[in-house]
């Protein structure tokens, strides 16, 4: 009895409903709005966005192909979360690891995990710099990572001009606008698939996503169980208060800044080295970098959760897809962010679900409650 | 002399929705809400602005009083903005609920909403909203014969009534922020709320309107930027809303530095895309793709001049944080 109600007044348990009952408003409202727009096909429009994902093994594929990166920018912008600071460059640190990981893939030979790698170092050094204008010159790291985004797709599209190897045309493929595809300029450059494409009868599948899991444990670990990750958080929490406990707060900063962009790095390799997707030079920010925000928000910042809000988000994103053309595709995007807008209240929403619990079952535990010191009221 | 009278309307008019947008988000954060949801409430304001405008050309009403039409245009992306601004102001006054999360979410609707919107009305996979060319101010408007002189090139090259309107508010941002009880308010809430509570400030009020006041703004500066890009609404307003943001902090919460700081980045932002066009630049022509490089350059001079000025800069020293009555 006691351990039931522990478990359902901790942390995890009730952020993780709310998470929840924000999806089911989320989708609920999406069915509204698919009313709205065309009563006729609403019913069968939403069945394809709930249902597409686990229809087939080849869908089911796509979507933990679009998961992996997704969860990698998650990690990135969460991990950023956890120690304080808000990471929105995860789509430059991702452009940057894309370039780092198919430089190293196709202009120089290399094999997949040197360009995963390349794309680590990469995505760092990106995230380094916000890290340390913040830390060392006093300039919000939102504003420096804003600035690098657009910094890292011009400097990229201009080295990618620049290195006639990298463009598919070399390789005698029809395109000047995108890197050339893996399977001609590099096979060994591609991730291993583990015959999981021919398992899954999908060309996308290979061994990405449980690279991904495991890095999210990874980071999980350094978190939760080591000083390391403490002494992040405990910088996140307070700068002054950390320092005066002797922990090197601009060092942290710094630090916390340059895994961020790691991990974000690792998603644009992992993307563009899976062999089915080709840079193309464009003008215009990578969405996949800013899709990491409300992966990272559905899941509270946890590492863990990261890992099912992107394959959750993923999944409903297959799902859009195939309610085309009824629907626009973007419709999928309306009911995330209305997810996300709900989700702002999770604290609010965590105390009326506790409220609901301990009313529920107050009387036996009444004893219980005053002896503990109260531990909700700080978070 | 012709290219310098490019540079210098080209540089006003990508100016204007950056002045717009960041004297929007300045009134915000000095009441103490961290606005992120700019982008968004560009997006708002400029498709439902781009809307009307469409709605008056079709009926013909545009043609026959481009400037009141424009007006009306204007009036309703301030309308919308403000509107959809609440949502924000909602959800991190009342509800102190996490303002970053709730900007992104902002954010997030905006574009999508307006793809879908666009789509239903237009119909399918047709997302662009024209502009009409009767919003262009010309000469004929004000009865002058037109000639290529550069005072006519500099003033009528890219005049929209936008223009004029912005600098009107931006003087009014100057007086209404330092010269009325409302602004010093404003910026006290910001500041420390507890005290301004004390002294009988209503802190939610005032936050809702910093917000509010930041919607109208943002979202007139949706509608010039969809004029400064010039191919019409197509759901996006391309980072200005993040530029904006940033340009705020360059301009220190301060409306004057907050136009400079705007003037500044849009100029090295034209420079940027007329470089083939000014003689003394150099052109790079061992580098294949050159442009690339003038492309950064507006991102990386406002780097440098904010890491220079640095110490001076200092936000409202509560922006972010829920205002909570009980707080100590």
């Amino acid at each position: 009895m006691n351990k039931t109600k522990n478990f359902l007044t901790s942390q995890s348990f009730v952020s993780c409903m709310a998470s929840f009952l924000s999806i089911l408003f989320g989708l609920l409202f999406g069915l509204i709005l698919l009313f709205l727009f065309n009563s006729e096909f609403a019913l069968r429009g939403f069945n394809k966005m709930i249902a597409t994902g686990i229809g087939s093994s080849d869908k089911l594929a796509k979507v933990l192909y679009q998961a992996a990166p997704l969860i990698m920018t998650g990690l990135s912008v969460g991990f950023a979360f956890k120690t304080g600071l808000f990471n929105i460059g995860a789509t430059g640190q991702y452009t940057i690891g894309a370039f780092c990981a198919l430089t190293a893939v196709i202009q120089f030979q290399m094999p997949w995990y040197i360009g995963l790698l390349a794309a680590v170092i990469g995505g760092a050094l990106w995230g380094a710099i916000p890290g340390i204008c913040k830390a060392f010159f006093n300039v919000n790291e939102v504003i420096t990572a804003i600035m690098f985004n657009w910094i890292g797709m011009f400097l990229v599209n201009l080295l990618i001009s620049n290195m006639p190897k990298m463009i598919a045309n070399y390789w005698a493929g029809p395109q000047s606008d995108r890197t050339a595809s893996l399977a001609v300029a590099n096979p060994s450059g591609m991730i291993p698939k583990a015959g999981l494409d021919k398992l899954m009868g999908s060309n996308y599948m290979n061994i990405s996503i449980f690279m991904v899991i495991l890095i999210a444990v990874l980071v999980y670990l350094v978190l939760q169980k080591t000083t390391f990750g403490y002494e992040l958080k405990a910088c996140g929490y307070n700068r002054n208060a950390s320092e005066y406990a002797g922990i090197n707060a601009k060092k942290n900063i710094v630090l916390s800044m340059v895994i961020s962009g790691a991990l974000a790095g690792i998603g644009g390799g992992i993307y563009y080295l899976s062999g089915t997707a080709q840079y193309n030079l464009v003008k215009s920010l990578l969405a996949a970098g800013f899709n990491g925000i409300p992966v990272a928000l559905l899941a509270s910042s946890n590492p863990v959760g990261t890992i099912f809000s992107g394959l959750f988000i993923s999944y409903i994103q297959v799902g859009g897809d195939a309610m085309q053309p009824e629907f626009a595709k973007e419709t999928i995007d309306i009911i995330i962010s209305v997810i996300i807008y709900l989700s702002a209240f999770s604290l609010l929403i965590q105390e009326i679900i506790r409220k609901f619990i301990k009313a529920d079952k107050g009387n036996v535990n009444a004893e219980q409650q005053n002896e503990q010191p109260k531990k909700g009221n700080r978070k | 002399m012709n290219v310098l009278a490019t540079v210098i309307s080209a540089t006003v008019i990508f100016a204007v929705p950056l002045l717009l947008v960041a004297l929007g988000g300045m009134f915000s954060e000095r009441s103490g809400v961290i606005n992120i949801a700019l982008e968004g409430i560009m997006v708002i304001g400029a498709l439902f602005s781009c809307l009307t405008l469409k709605g008056f050309h079709n009926s013909g009403f545009g043609v026959e009083h481009p400037i009141f039409a424009m007006f009306l245009a204007i009036l309703i992306a301030a309308i919308s903005g403000a509107i959809y601004s609440l949502l924000l102001a909602f959800a991190a006054i009342h509800l102190k609920a996490d303002q970053t999360i709730g900007g992104t979410a902002l954010n997030l609707i905006a574009p999508a909403f307006a793809i879908v919107l666009s789509w239903t009305l237009q119909g399918q996979g047709n997302t662009t909203i024209m502009i009409p060319n009767w919003v262009r101010i010309t000469q004929d408007n004000f009865g002058i014969t037109k000639n290529d002189s550069f005072l006519q090139n500099v003033i009528f090259k890219n005049f929209y009534l936008t223009t004029p309107i912005a600098i009107l508010l931006l003087l009014i941002s100057i007086v209404v922020l330092y010269k009325t009880r409302f602004g010093l308010r404003l910026m006290a809430c910001g500041e420390h709320p507890q005290a301004a509570d004390s002294v009988g400030i209503n802190v939610y009020w005032m936050r809702y309107a910093g917000v509010f006041i930041s919607g109208c703004l943002g979202g007139i500066g949706g509608l010039a930027f969809t004029i400064a890009a010039g191919s019409g609404f197509e759901s996006s307003v391309g980072g200005y809303g993040f530029l904006a943001l940033a340009v705020m902090i360059f301009g220190n919460w301060k409306p004057v530095s907050i136009m400079g700081a705007s003037l500044l980045f849009a100029f090295f932002k034209v420079i940027g895309s007329y470089s083939a066009s000014i003689p003394f630049l150099p052109s790079f022509s061992g580098i294949k793709s050159g442009e690339y490089i003038y492309l950064m350059v507006p991102y990386i001079v406002t780097m440098l001049v904010l890491v220079a000025t640095s110490k001076k800069s200092r936000a409202p020293k509560a922006e972010g944080i829920p205002y909570d009555k009980g707080a100590r």
